[in-house]
């Protein structure tokens, strides 16, 4: 879809770049490119950034009554490999997370926490992030059960 | 007519002058590399070696890492010597891995690498190398690449004929070069013959973690201990040793030590003396000596200073010591894959001996002896003899094998490596070698199988291989494919230091177990933080000490007020990132130390005595993330008595107050 949209656009500037008319072929790619703008928009905002569960190793997440234990565990692991970077009241050198799940599935918190070098440069919100804060996430090297536990700790801040 | 002849005739003269003063090389001048040497070495972007060689620094202390047949260099490793550029013997943790019974060392020779061995092959586990001026071995983990362990040798000097192990790593041999009085003691020089000792050690390995222990002290006559090799296959059990000096001469010892037509090889059955000392024999005598150890969980080394070792007389354990008869000062001792036989190459002779195995075992069977030294039988030449290669160069010093039946032997006289079958005393190839060369590297080559390849010959002199450098140029190695009949000159790289051994190994065999990471979870050391809400400063009177951590892209605290002139300022850093290749670096304006290079998960310490008030800045000495330049910090240093409050901070906060989890 986008890349047919992009070919659209370099047909088009080319045509009326070729016949001549530079102001015209401006005028055309404005529209072209706000009607592209309103699409995306609408297009994200049909599916939301909490449909969206990242790129990474987890493809679903269950998440049953708040496993007190499980948090335990995890705001000790969240201490050692995250506080150096995230707040939950406060930007820091990365976002805030309080209310990280109301804006993010729980996939793309744990394949955030899984696999950043990957989501920074392919997701589109974690390439917004990037631009955003221009830090990019540390790679702590977590298991699938370490960034689990940090959910669970997440969720009980929430 | 006559006049332009002989012009003509003084042109040919002065062309072929030039020519041969330093005119284009000829082609065998380049070593008449055959054409597609180029893609033999070539290991394209991102590729990997196929094999490790570990080429050791010499007179720079330290290990460097190549990849064969690239000849890349990738990591020097510091063992003998500081290394500013890994904060090595200088941070606080490291400091005590120099330490010796004479005060901390911060250089060291280093010489001869080996490694460790499994079932007569290597096997990746680690690295042993000797420091020959104060004897010392070392082991280096082939998981982290780093110095884990350092034992000094008392009772020796010139700790030359080492670090060489046996087929399963049961242990390590020391080999002192000089005699010397063991014990050490005040004594006229010239009274050296029969009162000075050399001492053979042999250090136990223990499997599971590498740590090593002087299990025994031979004391042998005073000669000169110059190499060693141990037994293999048929001869696992016993080590060779070879001698110089057995003229025990202490003065113009070029002219004086060569004075008799042969010397001797020491064969030295340590399986009987290990029984020996097993059933309780040997005697302990006072003996003073460092035994430093790394902790990968507490980040730090530490000294133990020994204070007695285990002597064996040679006359204390009947039948397990022999001399061989070897043609004149020989240097190098090397045993064939198959442990049979035991090659000395006589630097001074004009014949390399070699001697079988089951002939010796037969003539010490048959006491085919001719008198003895010192009490130690010498065998009958022709007894132990298997027979000689006569006129195989000039300078015969050290031979390493194919598993094909060869033995390939340096001359340095004549710089050249020389291929000759060891069964039938027959040379099959000589290659000329840029210049002097001293040992030669086979991967494997000092085992039951060698990985043969590829082999690496270690020049002494390099002169005009490389773009001149002023008075001091690099030492170099020189690549030879060996897989075929003749041996074929693939590559020249420039070494470290003096390349006096190498060691090498299939790259499978180690690359797939490395460290990548420290865990912060293992991390035990005192002053490590797991968290940056532990972070913080304390004072002990004029210590303050600085519990510091590292993350890209900062430091905290990173802003700090009350350090006083006159303090002592202990900076203990973690490094919190748990990624692979994230380290970050530190230093401190003014600091009369190196920075430190610290690895993720890990905590290092540096030292700071501020001497003037002011506000010094610190910064991340390593490129880390696209925010490097912006990883930096301040400390305030007040007057000596002033009453600037103890403050740390990270973005205004006490690091860890502003928000309780």
């Amino acid at each position: 879809m986008k890349i047919k949209i992009l070919s659209l656009l370099t047909i088009t500037t080319l045509f009326f770049a070729s016949c001549g008319g530079e102001e015209k072929a401006k005028e055309v790619v404005n529209e072209v490119k706000e009607e592209v703008t309103e699409n995306i928009e609408e297009a994200v905002e049909a599916t939301g950034d909490m449909a969206n569960i990242g790129i990474g190793p987890i493809t679903s997440v269950e998440l049953g009554d708040l496993d007190a234990d499980l948090a335990d565990e995890g705001k000790e692991i969240y201490k050692t490999n995250c506080t150096a970077c995230h707040k939950f009241g406060k930007r820091y050198i990365g976002p805030a997370l309080e209310g990280l799940l109301e804006r993010r599935s729980p996939e793309w918190v744990m394949n955030m926490m899984l696999n950043p070098k990957e989501m920074i440069t392919k997701d589109p919100i974690a390439m917004e992030l990037l631009a955003e804060y221009s830090t990019q996430m540390a790679d702590q090297q977590l298991s699938e059960d370490d960034a689990r536990a940090i959910l669970e700790f997440i969720r009980t801040k929430d | 007519m006559k006049k332009s002849i002989i012009s003509m005739f003084a042109i040919a003269v002065t062309t072929s002058l030039m020519v041969s003063c330093g005119g284009p090389k000829s082609k065998s001048d380049r070593g008449a590399i055959a054409g597609n040497a180029a893609e033999k070495v070539y290991v394209a972007p991102g590729e990997h070696d196929s094999h490790y060689a570990f080429i050791s620094g010499g007179f720079s202390g330290q290990l460097a890492v190549y990849g064969l047949p690239s000849g890349r260099l990738f990591r020097v490793i510091p063992v003998f010597s500081q290394d500013p550029e890994k904060g090595y013997g200088y941070s606080e943790e490291t400091k005590p891995m120099l330490m010796t019974s004479h005060g901390l060392i911060p250089w060291g020779d280093s010489h001869h690498p080996d490694i460790s061995q499994t079932e007569g092959s290597v096997d990746g586990r680690w690295v042993f190398i000797n420091e020959n001026n104060t004897p010392r071995i070392a082991r280096i983990s082939l998981k982290t690449f780093e110095t884990e362990e350092i034992i000094e040798i008392p009772n020796s000097a010139g700790n030359h004929s080492s670090s060489f192990v046996t087929e399963n790593t049961e242990y390590v041999v020391a080999g002192t070069r000089f005699a010397v009085p063991f014990p050490q003691r005040d004594m006229p020089i010239s009274e050296m013959k029969g009162n000075f000792k050399g001492a053979l050690t042999f250090i136990k390995v223990d499997q599971e973690h590498g740590h090593m222990d002087i299990a025994f002290q031979l004391r042998m006559p005073g000669f000169n201990y110059d190499l060693s090799h141990p037994g293999r296959g048929k001869s696992h059990g016993w080590f060779f040793f070879s001698t110089y000096n057995t003229e025990e001469s202490n003065t113009l010892m070029e002219v004086n030590a060569s004075q008799n037509d042969k010397d001797f090889i020491a064969a030295i059955n340590w399986k009987k003396i290990e029984e020996y000392v097993a059933n309780g024999g040997g005697t302990k005598i006072p003996a003073k000596y460092a035994h430093n150890t790394w902790n990968d969980d507490e980040h730090t080394a530490k000294t133990v200073m020994e204070d007695e070792v285990l002597v064996i007389e040679p006359s204390e354990v009947p039948g397990a010591i022999f001399f061989l008869p070897t043609a004149k000062s020989p240097h190098g001792c090397d045993i064939d894959p198959t442990g049979e036989y035991i090659i000395g190459n006589g630097k001074l002779a004009a014949q390399m001996t070699i001697h079988s195995f089951t002939k010796m075992l037969k003539a010490i069977e048959d006491k085919a002896f001719d008198g003895d030294a010192y009490g130690i039988p010498i065998i009958k030449f022709d007894a132990v003899n298997y027979g000689t290669l006569d006129q195989p160069g000039l300078g015969p010093l050290h031979t390493e094998f194919d598993t094909r039946g060869n033995g390939y032997t340096t001359f340095f006289i004549s710089s050249e490596v020389v291929k000759w079958n060891i069964k039938d005393l027959k040379i099959i190839d000589r290659h000329p070698v840029y210049y002097s060369v001293g040992h030669l590297m086979i991967p494997g080559g000092n085992s039951r199988t060698p990985d043969d390849k590829y082999l690496v010959a270690m020049n002494k002199i390099t002169k005009d291989r490389y773009l001149p450098t002023g008075p001091e140029v690099c030492q170099s190695a020189q690549l030879f494919d060996i897989s075929g009949e003749k041996m074929e000159l693939l590559l020249d790289f420039p070494t470290i230091g003096e390349p006096h051994y190498a060691a090498g190994i299939a790259a499978e065999k180690i690359e797939g177990n490395t460290t990548k990471i420290f865990k912060l979870d293992e991390n035990t050391h005192p002053y490590r933080v797991t968290n940056e809400a532990e972070t913080k400063v304390v004072r002990e009177g004029n210590n303050v000490h600085i519990y510091m951590s590292m993350i890209r892209s900062h430091f905290s605290p990173d802003n700090i007020e009350g350090v006083k002139v006159g303090d002592k300022v202990y900076f203990h850093v973690t490094n919190l990132e748990q990624d692979y290749d994230v380290p970050h670096g530190i230093s401190m304006i003014g600091a009369n130390t190196s920075e430190l290079l610290i690895m993720p998960g890990r905590t290092t310490t540096f030292t700071w005595e501020p001497k003037a008030v002011g506000v010094w800045p610190f910064y991340c000495t390593d490129f880390c993330s696209a925010l490097h330049q912006e990883m930096q910090g301040y400390v305030r240093v007040s007057a000596k008595g002033s009453n600037t409050p103890l403050k740390y901070t990270l973005d205004g906060d006490v690091p860890g107050e502003d928000e309780e989890l």
